[in-house]
């Protein structure tokens, strides 16, 4: 068996570096940490997750929330569980959704426009039904609210994560896709050595950049009131719902040093090195410049655990494989459907028709419960929330993209403050929102306009990103020329930036604008201790009505807001889109 | 001979985007493999040489005909066949020797089995020690290697290659053109059979028993050339320089008959055929400035050019070589004829005299020979406004060309129509029209 780790051509430069501190380690230290540290993280699990089969009977036996500091690591933990469970249904969920939209026209025509659809909807407002739904699929146990609370955290991830992923099935490299069909590989094969790798890297970025997005819906969800009874799972969030309550100002704070301390833990744990471990599936015929480096990878891919396992795993691995193989071998072209025209139609008229239906019924439901008026009033509610949601976007476009594009073109602070952008965007934002309710409520400052801050504490970090991302994409020397010419200011401006920054600065809109549309459900009621401020929109709308089980309501708030992010995305941000792709496109 | 691979009536077509109808790339091709032999299939780019070898590979379906395998009709890729591709796909995620490895393991061999056979393949192709290697560690040639020790680990009946050294520089392909055919000559080579794709004449003359010349528009055998040359293939043999020279006349003469006794009748006179629609007819994409460089660089080295010394010359790829030579035939400025190429009289002149006069004499070849532009001309001449819209003309020659080559097309004879002064073009518009006065240029006898 060839040596896995030398090869006798000194030649050939070695692309992955290693840390040079790590190499002095003896074989037996690099190990030990392995080994300890996957044992200790095995009981951690263990412990923290044998809290989620407690009995749960409502309202007789309710989990409580101890405001302790002290019980802060285990709440983490527990959320931590649960983000962790949602990123394994995302991956599950993502596999085969993305598989199966790339691989079957039929499923594609449904299952795309659903996706879409899917990403539009607020899940926050969905959850009043998803939480009693799925308390009546585990009865007795605390596992049904569990399954709520993840589930909202796999909305927050699946659906960036499946688009993802379809896409790069549908550019797979043409020449790739040749050489697997002309050796013969059976389906399994393929999908595991051709397609997998290849969408891997886009996976495992949206899974990163979600993964932020999912601690907010966690925050949420752990703690919520549907049909006038609350509901609360052990976690970091309902610690501080429960510290909103009781005013505790030190308890938030210690949840605040927790939370930053969680994530930045399972940064270096978990995403730097999935990270470093995704560089292999470059598609670039050549190593990249700057590979991720992580301690951790590096660590675990010098340890003799790790090799050790996998001489155990290589005939599993066969066995399974072998059978897999068999199982999904290509069939003759000839045993394959051809498309006739009739079964196409018959299709697309069957999807309509469902379509129509659906439509028909719902409108029904909605107006034989709450009236026309109801939904005029809904409409308007709707239209304060857009108005606070452009307020939104213009406030941050006019503050962050500058200081987004002054970080971009010095690489020196890139270094410093992309890191400090991705934390910020992944810290859920409603921690934060009770210091700034309680500011609020002493300079009376109106929860009308004091909504627009808090929807955009969560969402405007995007405008940033995508900012930095813009500038380091446009080329030196497209920089070098306009100094050159000496444009200055407001000209640099209009002739240089604005155009290169375009289309990402589109990417970031939409975005954030869609995370605005969501957070409104929480932004738009806060309280703190006893005080409520509510403010008139769409958020505070379904808030409310989930809060009193209303389904007529909660549905057609929902729809509504559905219909206002869809409507927006196809006519503005489709467009603006396009436009960037036309014209701006570098 | 066994016939490994025959292929008959093959039709391809492709349908067009927007609902254009179908754009046909192959038209009544057959193809036969025989054992022991290597078949080169030579022809432009556009001939549609790489759609035919996908065909009998089994990637695509043909639109209709049948091709056989072993005796059996394809239903599926062909498993008697593998094939070395000319961007290598190598997956950039496994190492050399679990690329090489890929066709066994779909083949269910074992493990230990595939080793052992997979270290032989990447020992024959001469990259013993880079097993653990990943492709982005590998420079070009080596990653071909490996796409050969991927393809002959398999022992198939026939080894495809697409355009296999396309890729490689220069002095990379030289080597590993020698080394395959070294092992093909030396006996043991682990497939039956070759055929390989290619529109490099040397490379096809050089590795093959037998060529077949590939028409382009729509893509058809135009004939068969065996070569009948003692193995090793020696490259300063004068048969080879013979038959070099042969291919090099029947690719640069669209029209020209393929003779397997290579005898060569005289190319056949472009302005004579014009039986089809002048829309039809293509224009090779080549400047104006390029065709008049070329008369004046053969002009200045004198009467008679070698086509393989005047290719070696000027080091072009080989494509860009025939279309040059193609165009300046076309407008009647060179001939070539017995592997040689001849300036005309008209091209003597043409390269010569003044500017203005050139000029003079490009408007008047073109009209002759060229249908083209001179339909363009003479269309917009009819009209009283002497103007007409770009598509007007985009539309006929869109019954002809795929789309991408329509745009090219028109673009050619709209360079060669605004040099001749025959017509003006306005891009932003998007109209043709004749200049405001006729050029009044005195065609002098300078003789």
């Amino acid at each position: 068996m060839p040596s896995l780790c030398q090869t006798e051509a000194d030649v050939t430069p070695r692309v992955f570096s290693v840390n040079a501190p790590l190499r002095r380690l003896s074989f037996g230290l690099s190990d030990a940490a392995v080994f300890l540290g996957a044992l200790a993280l095995l009981a951690l699990v263990a412990r923290i997750g044998s809290g989620a089969f407690v009995a749960f009977v409502p309202p007789k036996t309710l989990p409580a929330v101890n405001l302790d500091p002290w019980n802060l690591p285990y709440y983490a933990g527990r959320s931590t569980l649960r983000m962790f469970v949602a990123l394994a249904a995302s991956f599950v969920f993502t596999f085969a959704y993305g598989y199966a939209a790339a691989r079957s026209r039929y499923a594609e025509r449904v299952l795309i426009p659903l996706l879409d659809i899917l990403q539009s909807v607020p899940v926050l407002g969905f959850l009043s039904i998803t939480v009693t739904g799925f308390i009546a699929l585990f009865p007795g146990s605390l596992l049904g609210l569990e399954a709520a609370s993840i589930f909202a955290i796999f909305t927050a991830q699946a659906w960036n994560m499946t688009f993802s992923f379809y896409q790069s099935l549908r550019t797979l490299p043409n020449d790739l896709s040749e050489a697997t069909s002309a050796y013969g590989l059976s389906h399994w094969e393929r999908f595991v050595k051709l397609e997998a790798p290849a969408g891997m890297i886009g996976l495992i970025w949206n899974a990163m950049m979600s993964f932020g997005g999912g601690w907010f819906f966690l925050a949420a969800s752990e703690s919520i009131s549907v049909l006038n009874t609350s509901y609360t799972l052990p976690g970091i969030g309902s610690y501080v719902a429960a510290a909103v309550t009781a005013r505790d100002m030190p308890a938030l704070g210690w949840a605040v040093v927790t939370m930053a301390v969680v994530i930045f833990t399972i940064d270096q744990l978990f995403w730097r090195p999935l990270v470093a471990w995704s560089d292999r599936f470059r598609l670039e015929q050549s190593a990249s410049a700057n590979a991720p480096q992580s301690w951790v990878y590096d660590l675990v891919r010098n340890s003799r655990v790790r090799q050790a396992i996998g001489l155990v795993w290589t005939p599993v691995g066969d066995a399974i494989g072998t059978g897999m193989k068999s199982l999904t071998r290509v069939r003759p072209r000839s045993k394959a459907r051809a498309s006739s025209p009739i079964v196409d139609t018959a299709y697309n008229v069957v999807l309509i028709v469902i379509v129509v239906a659906l439509l028909v019924i719902g409108i029904r439901f909605i107006l034989t419960s709450v009236g026309i008026g109801e939904v005029g009033k809904v409409a308007l509610l709707g239209f304060y929330t857009l108005l606070r949601v452009i307020v939104l976007l213009a406030f941050a476009t006019v503050i962050w993209t500058p200081i987004g594009v002054a970080i971009g073109f010095s690489p020196k602070l890139a270094r410093i403050a992309q890191p400090i952008a991705l934390f910020l965007a992944s810290f859920p934002a409603n921690f934060i929102f009770p210091f700034a309710t309680l500011a609020f409520i002493s300079y009376h400052i109106p929860i009308n306009v004091g909504s627009v801050l808090l929807m955009a504490l969560g969402s405007q970090w995007y405008i940033l990103f995508n900012s930095i991302a813009g500038a380091q994409s446009i080329p030196t020397d497209l920089r070098e020329m306009v100094a050159d010419c000496d444009l200055k200011g407001w000209q640099r401006w209009k002739r240089l930036i604005i155009p290169g920054i375009f289309s990402s600065w589109v990417t970031g809109g939409i975005t954030a604008s869609g995370g605005a549309w969501n957070a409104s459900i929480v932004s738009e009621v806060v309280s703190w201790g006893s005080t409520t401020l509510v403010a008139s929109g769409l958020g505070s709308y379904i808030a409310s009505a989930t809060g009193k089980g209303d389904w007529p309501r909660i549905t057609l708030g929902v729809g509504v807001m559905s219909l206002y992010v869809v409507f927006l995305n196809r006519v503005l941000w489709r467009r603006l889109y396009a436009l960037a792709e036309r014209k701006y496109r570098l | 001979m066994n016939d490994l691979i025959v292929a008959e009536d093959i039709f391809k077509s492709f349908p067009q985007p927007e609902g254009k109808g179908e754009f046909s790339v192959l038209e009544d091709v057959g193809v036969r493999v025989d054992e022991g032999e290597v078949v080169a299939l030579l022809g432009r780019s556009g001939s549609g040489k790489s759609t035919l070898l996908r065909i009998l590979a089994g990637l695509i379906p043909p639109s209709s005909g049948t091709v056989t395998s072993s005796g059996k009709a394809l239903d599926g890729p062909n498993s008697d066949v593998t094939m070395v591709f000319q961007s290598f796909a190598l997956l950039p995620w496994l190492t050399v020797i679990e690329n090489v490895e890929l066709g066994l393991e779909a083949r269910g061999v074992a493990r230990t089995e595939r080793t052992k056979r997979a270290l032989k393949a990447i020992d024959l192709v001469g990259l013993d020690g880079f097993e653990s290697a990943y492709p982005k560690e590998l420079s070009g040639g080596m990653k071909q290697r490996v796409g050969f020790a991927r393809a002959l680990v398999v022992e198939p009946k026939v080894l495809f290659l697409d355009e296999p050294f396309s890729a490689l520089d220069v002095l990379t392909a030289e080597n590993l053109r020698g080394e395959i055919d070294d092992l093909w000559n030396a006996g043991h080579f682990p497939a039956k059979s070759i055929l390989i794709v290619t529109h490099n004449i040397e490379e096809a003359v050089f590795l093959s028993d037998r060529v077949l010349v590939l028409g382009s528009n729509p893509g058809r055998v135009r004939g068969e050339v065996r070569i009948d040359l003692p193995r090793p293939h020696n490259r300063n043999d004068a048969a080879f320089k013979r038959l070099t020279e042969y291919l090099y006349t029947v690719m640069t003469n669209p029209d020209m008959k393929v003779e397997s006794d290579r005898s060569m009748p005289a190319p056949v006179d472009v302005a004579a055929t014009t039986t089809s629609s002048p829309f039809a007819r293509p224009l090779p994409h080549v400047r104006v400035g390029t065709i008049s460089g070329l008369v004046e660089l053969l002009v200045d080295m004198g009467e008679e050019q070698e086509v393989t010394r005047l290719a070696e010359r000027l080091s072009l790829p080989i494509d860009d070589f025939i279309s040059i030579l193609e165009a300046a035939r076309l407008l009647g400025f060179t001939d070539v004829k017995e592997g040689d190429v001849n300036v005309t009289e008209i091209g003597r002149d043409f390269a010569t005299t003044t500017i203005l006069r050139s000029k003079d004499l490009f408007r008047r070849q073109i009209l002759e020979r060229v249908p083209l532009v001179a339909a363009i001309a003479k269309t917009l001449s009819e009209k009283e406004s002497k103007s007409m819209p770009a598509d007007f003309f985009l539309d006929l020659l869109d019954e002809h060309y795929p789309p991408a080559e329509v745009k090219r097309q028109f673009d050619t004879a709209v360079e060669w129509g605004r040099y001749a002064e025959l017509f003006e073009y306005d891009a932003v518009e998007g109209e043709l029209y004749l200049p405001e006065a006729a050029p009044e240029h005195e065609l002098t006898d300078a003789r």
